[in-house]
């Protein structure tokens, strides 16, 4: 593989477009990076598209008839929730394989306001959800969670926590789908949704979409843009644990992936001056403290409790609100996340900048199961 | 013929999922891989732990385990009535059952983690052609 670089980027604002459709909310995106780049879609050799709740619905081809059919190849990509990562990992591939010299890659997603991440409800047929437990994603990350205070005692107001700071750091962030500070006892007060995440420790539904063009060493040597490196691009599947079959392992999916992107990398996570990670609840982000090794095994709750993953604090997380408040359309977040990475290492972060950012982490997963992790480099 | 069936006109009680047997004494079976003793609910193709075709036994599994883990379900798909305890519970053959736990308070306070609990189970639909649908539960062991 050679060296890729990613030159440009865009992003919408994530929130609600109930009169927009999904390639135009693909469009905005991508014409936001093109401009970023400085390129137009002619020069564009490959096209990664990733959108999940209309996987058939060849988003990507629709995304060129809104900007430019240029008879380039396409791919259209649905991997759960890091189906936007894994759309960049394809046009990372393609630059990186030596075939192509720019390839774009866009996340999209429209919701709207629709149900639960994970769906199987009461209405299909000889269902066994809410009888035989639940295979919904508020049940599964609510187990995770337990599962966490089973093991190392930590709290419902360690999670609790977890909200209020990634909902203050969205204040800082024009983008974010919402932008309101939120106090320890509005979130443990919150309406409970699966124990033990509350409403406000659950990200929203939503719309949204990100762009990312990504080019080879020779092609970024001619714009006058601060290079961003792509310091590695790993995906993992779930290896076979214990409870897995039952009890959706997020861990040690993570974990596998967090283990070879720093080897490929050659970066350790102390060595991340930030990381933009999968808190589809609140619950899911403290696992991940500790399955990305930012701290050790069972420390997490006291870093919460020592701000050791604030803003400013020694290892930042979600500084751009994460899926909390930053907001989770699904196709798009695994785009966004790098896009956040990419303006805090260029120094364009505005408000919400980590100064003097070099080293930057990306991680998305989805159930069940795909783990993306990114490493980007100044 | 499986048990719990019985001669066509009359209805029957039918189990919610295939590893569930009924009868006097119902029970979950499983599937054990011969080779590497990873247990599984039902059917397998083949083993996903060590990646053997087989062959598997099928062994009946006790009706007695414990608590792993739990999340008090208060909102859920349309039509689920809430709240309830969604669970993972451990046999003692090493296989693990995504389950409800009933009889128990949604409370935290009130769900040991470890408890022990037993399999019981319980008419929860009928099918279009009026057979009783048949699930099963776990509640907190009986001392006895």
């Amino acid at each position: 593989m050679r060296n890729v670089y990613v030159l440009g980027v865009g992003m919408i604002k994530f929130g609600r477009y109930p009169d927009k459709d999904v390639p135009e909310l693909a469009a905005q995106a991508a014409l936001l990076a093109l401009k970023d780049a400085g390129m137009t879609m002619k020069d564009i050799q490959l096209l990664a598209s990733g959108n999940l709740l209309q996987a058939g619905a060849m988003v990507g081809q629709r995304l060129l008839q809104q900007i430019g059919q240029t008879g380039i190849p396409v791919i259209n990509v649905a991997n759960a929730c890091a189906t936007g990562s894994t759309a960049f990992r394809e046009a990372y591939f393609a630059v990186g394989s030596g075939e192509y010299e720019v390839a774009m890659a866009v996340g999209s997603e429209q919701m709207g306001k629709a149900g639960l991440l994970g769906g199987g409800g009461a209405s299909r047929e000889g269902s066994v959800e809410g009888i035989l437990g639940s295979g919904l994603m508020p049940a599964v990350f609510g187990q995770a969670g337990v599962e966490h205070m089973r093991k190392h005692g930590t709290k419902m107001e360690h999670f609790a926590k977890i909200s209020v700071k990634n909902h203050k750091h969205s204040t800082k962030n024009p983008l974010s789908q919402y932008q309101n500070e939120m106090d320890l006892d509005a979130v443990m007060k919150a309406r409970m949704i699966a124990y033990p995440n509350t409403l406000y420790m659950c990200c929203p539904t939503g719309d949204g979409a990100a762009a990312a063009i990504v080019v080879s060493e020779a092609v970024m040597k001619k714009y006058a843009k601060k290079p961003v490196k792509v310091g590695c691009s790993v995906l993992t599947s779930d290896p076979w644990s214990d409870r897995d079959l039952t009890l959706p392992d997020v861990s040690t999916l993570t974990r596998t992936a967090a283990k070879q992107a720093y080897e490929r990398a050659g970066v350790g996570p102390e060595d991340l001056d930030l990381v933009e990670l999968h808190d589809c609840f609140a619950t899911a982000e403290l696992l991940h403290y500790e399955n990305l090794g930012l701290c050790k095994e069972g420390e997490a709750g006291r870093g919460v409790d020592e701000g050791w993953f604030a803003h400013g604090g020694k290892s930042p997380v979600n500084v751009s609100g994460g899926l909390l408040s930053k907001g989770h359309p699904l196709g798009a977040t695994g785009v966004a996340n790098i896009y956040e990475v990419v303006m805090h290492l260029r120094g364009e972060a505005g408000a919400r900048q980590v100064e003097g950012a070099k080293v930057g982490l990306a991680h998305v997963i989805g159930l069940g199961s795909a783990c993306t992790i990114h490493i980007l480099t100044a | 013929m499986a048990e719990g069936t019985q001669a066509s006109g009359e209805k029957k009680a039918r189990p919610i999922v295939p590893f569930l047997r009924l009868g006097d004494r119902p029970h979950l079976v499983g599937k054990k891989c011969d080779q590497c003793g990873a247990v599984y609910l039902g059917n397998r193709v083949a083993c996903s732990k060590c990646s053997t075709t087989g062959p598997f036994s099928e062994i009946p599994l006790s009706t007695k385990g414990s608590l792993w883990v739990y999340s008090i379900v208060h909102q859920s798909a349309p039509g689920i009535p809430t709240p309830y305890v969604a669970a993972i519970v451990d046999l003692p053959e090493g296989v693990s059952v995504r389950c409800n736990i009933i009889d128990v308070e949604p409370d935290p306070a009130k769900i040991p983690f470890g408890m022990p609990v037993e399999m019981i189970t319980r008419k929860v639909r009928e099918d279009k052609e009026g057979n009783d649908i048949i699930a099963f539960f776990f509640r907190p062991a009986s001392k006895n």
